[in-house]
């Protein structure tokens, strides 16, 4: 009666860290195997929560990077300088170590390959992380549901993924992936040298005729900036489905 | 809507979660302020405050404020005419 009656309810687990991964400077991955992790959606999040010795605790969302894999869980976190948690997270985690979590959280940004496409990912800096996820999963399912990424971030250095994506689009299987490099750029870079804007939307985005799915992350000014162009652009706007990180860096 | 400081009502998906037992981003709600229907989800939102302030993304008025409080999450239901399931 109790177990039905908790069913779907939010309750803090333990997920210990199997294994650290570094991805870009001041972003790390944290393989956490979570023991009663009752599974997950592409695009989901869970809240962490730090415990200090006197008793403080603090809380924030991290998005979830990978589809569902029995009880593990991979959170990729951006080191935000003046923050509470993700410094600990990112700079003194050690393999072993356990910190508490709960979710999936979310049902609202998700996409699953039986959803279908074309889909259309925007995101800037550390918010291709929820979109990992869903692009993880298309890869798992085989599928070839067309999609296309378009990731700003400000070097080529501090692409998210960067490798994983190049392997990805090799798979031929349907996937474009195009990068915005904002502040700077390697010699001999052909795409974007700014930010996301209209045009480049225009450029990039499946044509609103074809009607994808439309899923846009990353710091707040971005994604209200690039959702509003898409809106203006003909896309339907309960197709533009948006997640604001906040005022942080990294587009 | 004219800062940075704020994100979505994705952020308030655990408190409202713990509050209500079930996900609450993906529900429709009709501000009770100028009638625009929104997900939870696309809510104007600040977390800096001890809990949530969902806002409004038409009229900006005060929709929903979640607050942890000892005995559990307690959600203010300031302006909001209705609630529904999004559908599929």
């Amino acid at each position: 009666m109790a177990g039905t009656a908790l069913r779907g309810r939010l309750t803090w687990l333990a997920g210990e860290v199997a294994a650290l991964i570094d991805e870009a400077p001041g972003v790390r991955s944290l393989v956490l195997e979570v023991p009663g992790w009752p599974g997950h959606r592409p695009g989901q999040h869970v809240d962490v929560r730090l415990t200090a010795e006197d008793g403080y605790q603090a809380q924030r969302s991290y998005s979830i990077a990978a589809p569902a894999d029995g009880e593990r869980v991979i959170l990729t976190v951006e080191r935000l300088d003046d923050g509470e948690v993700s410094p600990y997270l990112v700079d003194e985690l050690r393999p072993g170590d356990e910190i508490e979590l709960r979710g999936p959280i979310g049902g609202w940004f998700v996409w699953e390959p039986a959803l279908g496409g074309p889909l259309q990912l925007v995101a800037g800096g550390s918010g291709v992380v929820p979109l990992m996820a869903m692009l993880r999963a298309r890869a798992a399912a085989g599928t070839a549901v067309p999609a296309r990424l378009l990731l700003s971030s400000r070097s080529l250095e501090e692409i998210i993924y960067r490798e994983e994506l190049a392997a990805l689009e090799g798979r031929a299987d349907g996937l474009r992936v195009t990068y915005a490099l904002t502040r700077t750029q390697p010699p001999g870079w052909t795409g974007y040298r700014r930010r996301v804007d209209r045009e480049m939307l225009a450029e990039e985005v499946w044509p609103p005729g074809e009607r994808p799915h439309c899923f846009v992350c990353g710091p707040t000014g971005l994604v209200e900036a690039a959702a509003s162009a898409m809106v203006g652009l003909g896309h339907e706007p309960g197709r533009v489905k948006t997640e604001r990180f906040g005022p942080m860096g990294g587009s | 809507m004219s800062d940075d400081a704020h994100v979505d009502g994705n952020a308030a998906g655990g408190m409202l979660a713990e509050a209500f037992g079930a996900d609450m981003t993906a529900v429709r709600g009709c501000c009770a302020g100028c009638g625009a229907v929104n997900p939870i989800a696309s809510l104007i939102t600040y977390t800096r405050a001890p809990g949530a302030v969902l806002r409004c993304p038409g009229c900006g008025i005060v929709m929903l404020v979640a607050v942890a409080m000892p005995g559990g999450v307690r959600v203010s239901v300031a302006a909001l005419r209705w609630l529904e399931p999004v559908a599929g």
